[in-house]
């Protein structure tokens, strides 16, 4: 009697396990999050897309089996991402990353619709209830390229190739010029707009050009390799844009501005996963991760151990690259001193800092 | 041994309509080919691509009329340019241009909420709509022209009138029409209400009709007008139609206005529905896919309603298939290439006979 009580005791007690097990596992696959990411370029382009893919496959990485993740490479900003975006909340995408500024009105439009599934839109303006806003203090980079490139340079001028006069460029000429002054307060930057994100034909006319107007070092806010490999052509020196280019140009870049997306989004998937995702908005800058200058190569010890201080300095906040008083183009002075401009004025900033050869187009 | 191309002497009448039924039934194959060598398995494969945005059809789920609505947006410029391109090509017209007049019309039709952004009413919707057909047609009348008085090829200047069109739109939303809110990207205002096409379900808007329309009225046209069998004439036989009193000049201009509005109506259309506001690029090349659909379409405005469903099928499929099978976008463009070269080579097979001529030599030798 004791022993079938106990025999009986193993058999329910097997069964449970094996109804748990079941129900465990079944709830595992059931509850495989999807992550989905809409690129405005292809995969491929080295630049800005790649950076943002290689984040998709840090979550992949680090959150295994408890994601499945999802893309749509080459989306024109414009009559398909709406439908691009809808498709996703569709196919079960729980969240939701539209990685470039033209998509801001279309994920609006599909999160008004979804109002359960999570979107994300880097570097745009507009939030909802589900919409999160997220973006990278590029310009912090930008800072310490400029005074590598004032330290590198012979004659004293970059040449900056440019896409839009959107704020976020204008703010990274900016920094540019005013990490420059810091150590050559003579220092001139020369700009070409572009209007393209991705041209190399385009732009690397453009290095052509400034090359042959005296500047030697090439900086750029469009996402082709073009521009470092006319500098290495040349024998003249540039920065990477968004990824690490040195395969590109081994002897002509000095360091790369790089976009670090993985450990924010893997943040943002772990959030959703937990339950506790909200929507915000994110600038993160080198303290955070999301902006990496890629190693210093092609400049002496001495600049590199400026540019190593300076990253530090950055971080620990010591280092404020908008740190007021700043003389406008027109002799205006705006911030105070020992105080950066606010976020906002940084985001809406229209205007260039003095020494820089360029009207503003407006 | 060589292959030769000899002309037939009759042409199958079954065939013209049975040779674009073959070219997609060998990219099907040519696909499921190329799927297979991928990894993936080519019936689940083709039935993502082509079936599944289809699937209303015999789901009538109410979840799955979503794709068939993105399809029918997605085809409805395809087949308003396509209707119009078609006539234009049976008069022997050679309107390349297409883009360009689409983009002419989207910028006609949004100088009216871009210049008056507070004026609200139904006409305010029937101007735009006008306009952009207005623009199209002035766009095409410049490759007319210079046909008529000078006798410049319009397969040359319609061509080029589109970079021309794209440049203007580029400069009017870096320039003087960009949003002064919008933080300096390029872009207008975004269009509201009635600077909208109202749409049906938030999805389908009226657009889709007036493609409907379009092949509608110029099947008419051309089955059981004078101006069509004019058409048809001059088309075939330029000097036929010359014993016939028609005038060339006249079949130059009626094509171009004809094709020219409707691409600049569908040009509005786009701007007024998915895009919602003009911006430098309104249109993934509406204009040249246009032309594989007049010609898949037999030339025939009915037929190029169907054409542009099957062509937006491919695009559409392309983007389900990236999301369900991880492959690379470039699979749509494979699969219109793919089908545009077979529709060619099925063509040419109406008109030519392949023939191997083996090498003779041996029969040659004479038995002295």
């Amino acid at each position: 009697m004791e022993k079938e009580f106990k025999m009986k005791k193993w058999i329910v007690a097997a069964a449970a396990l094996a109804v748990g097990v079941g129900l465990l596992t079944a709830s595992a696959s059931a509850a495989k999050l999807k992550a989905c990411w809409l690129y405005v370029g292809p995969v491929g382009d080295g630049g800005y897309t790649y950076q943002h893919d290689l984040g998709r496959k840090e979550v992949e990485k680090e959150l295994g089996d408890k994601v499945e993740t999802k893309y749509l490479e080459n989306v024109a900003e414009g009559p398909d991402a709406e439908r691009a975006i809808e498709r996703f909340a569709r196919e079960g995408c729980k969240i939701v990353f539209t990685t470039s500024f033209g998509f801001m009105d279309a994920t609006i439009k599909v999160a008004k619709k979804y109002p359960k599934v999570f979107f994300e839109h880097a570097t745009g303006y507009k939030q909802a209830k589900n919409v999160a806003t997220y973006n990278a203090r590029f310009y912090e980079g930008r800072y310490v390229m400029g005074e590598i490139a004032a330290k590198m340079s012979k004659t004293g001028v970059a040449g900056y190739i440019v896409s839009f006069p959107i704020p976020e460029v204008v703010m990274g000429i900016n920094s540019f010029m005013l990490g420059a002054q810091s150590v050559n307060p003579n220092f001139k930057v020369k700009i070409v707009w572009v209007n393209s994100w991705y041209d190399p034909g385009k732009e690397s006319d453009a290095a052509k050009v400034l090359f042959g107007q005296g500047a030697d070092i090439m900086v750029q806010h469009t996402d082709s390799t073009a521009p470092l490999q006319i500098a290495q052509e040349q024998g003249k020196l540039g920065f990477g844009q968004s990824s690490d280019m040195i395969k590109f140009a081994p002897k002509a870049q000095l360091t790369a501005n790089t976009d670090s997306w993985g450990g924010y989004y893997v943040q943002e998937v772990k959030k959703v996963l937990a339950g506790t995702w909200k929507s915000q908005d994110t600038w993160g800058g080198m303290a955070q991760g999301m902006v990496v200058l890629s190693p210093f190569t092609n400049m002496p010890d001495a600049v590199k151990a400026m540019a190593e201080k300076s990253v530090a300095d950055i971080k620990a906040g010591t280092l404020l690259p908008f740190a007021g008083p700043i003389t406008k183009q027109d002799g205006t002075v705006v911030g105070e001193k020992g105080k950066s401009l606010s976020d906002k004025d940084l985001n809406s900033m229209n205007w260039y800092v003095k020494g820089i050869d360029d009207k503003l187009p407006q | 041994m060589r292959l030769l191309l000899e002309k037939r002497s009759e042409h199958s009448h079954t065939m013209v309509y049975l040779s674009p039924v073959i070219a997609i039934g060998l990219t099907l194959v040519t696909g499921a080919i190329i799927f297979a060598f991928d990894g993936l398995n080519p019936l689940e494969a083709l039935y993502v691509y082509f079936l599944e945005p289809l699937k209303y059809l015999w789901t009538f789920a109410p979840d799955d009329l979503w794709s068939l609505e993105q399809l029918a947006v997605k085809a409805a410029p395809l087949a308003l340019i396509g209707a119009g391109l078609s006539v234009s090509y049976l008069a022997n017209v050679w309107n390349i241009g297409a883009e360009g007049q689409l983009t002419a019309g989207a910028i006609f039709g949004s100088a009216i909420p871009v210049m008056f952004p507070e004026w609200q009413s139904p006409l305010t919707l029937v101007l735009m709509l006008v306009f952009g057909v207005l623009g199209g047609m002035a766009w095409a009348s410049i490759p007319a022209f210079l046909k008529n008085r000078f006798g410049a090829s319009e397969i040359l200047t319609s061509l080029m009138l589109v970079y021309v069109a794209g440049l203007l739109l580029d400069w009017l939303v870096r320039g003087p029409w960009r949003d002064p809110g919008g933080h300096n990207f390029p872009q207008t205002i975004a269009f509201s209400d009635w600077q909208l096409l109202p749409s049906f379900d938030g999805t389908l808007h009226i657009g889709t009709l007036f493609a409907v329309i379009a092949a509608a009225a110029l099947t008419v046209l051309m089955g059981r007008s004078l101006k069509g069998f004019e058409i048809r004439v001059l088309g075939a036989s330029p000097r036929a139609g010359r014993f016939a009193g028609f005038s060339r000049k006249g079949a130059v201009w009626f094509c171009f206005m004809l094709s020219g509005g409707l691409a600049g109506l569908a040009g509005i259309s786009e701007v007024m529905s998915t895009v919602g506001q003009l911006q430098p690029s309104i249109s993934p090349g509406y204009g040249f896919t246009a032309i594989i659909v007049a010609f898949l379409g037999r030339l025939n405005p009915i037929g190029a309603l169907v054409a542009a469903l099957a062509l937006a099928i491919s695009y559409l499929g392309g983007e389900a298939a990236q999301v369900s099978l991880q492959i690379s976008d470039k699979i749509a463009k494979v699969f219109q290439g793919i089908l545009l070269f077979y529709i060619l080579a099925c063509d040419s097979m109406i008109l030519y006979r392949p023939r191997l001529i083996f090498n003779r030599a041996p029969a040659a030798v004479p038995a002295e």
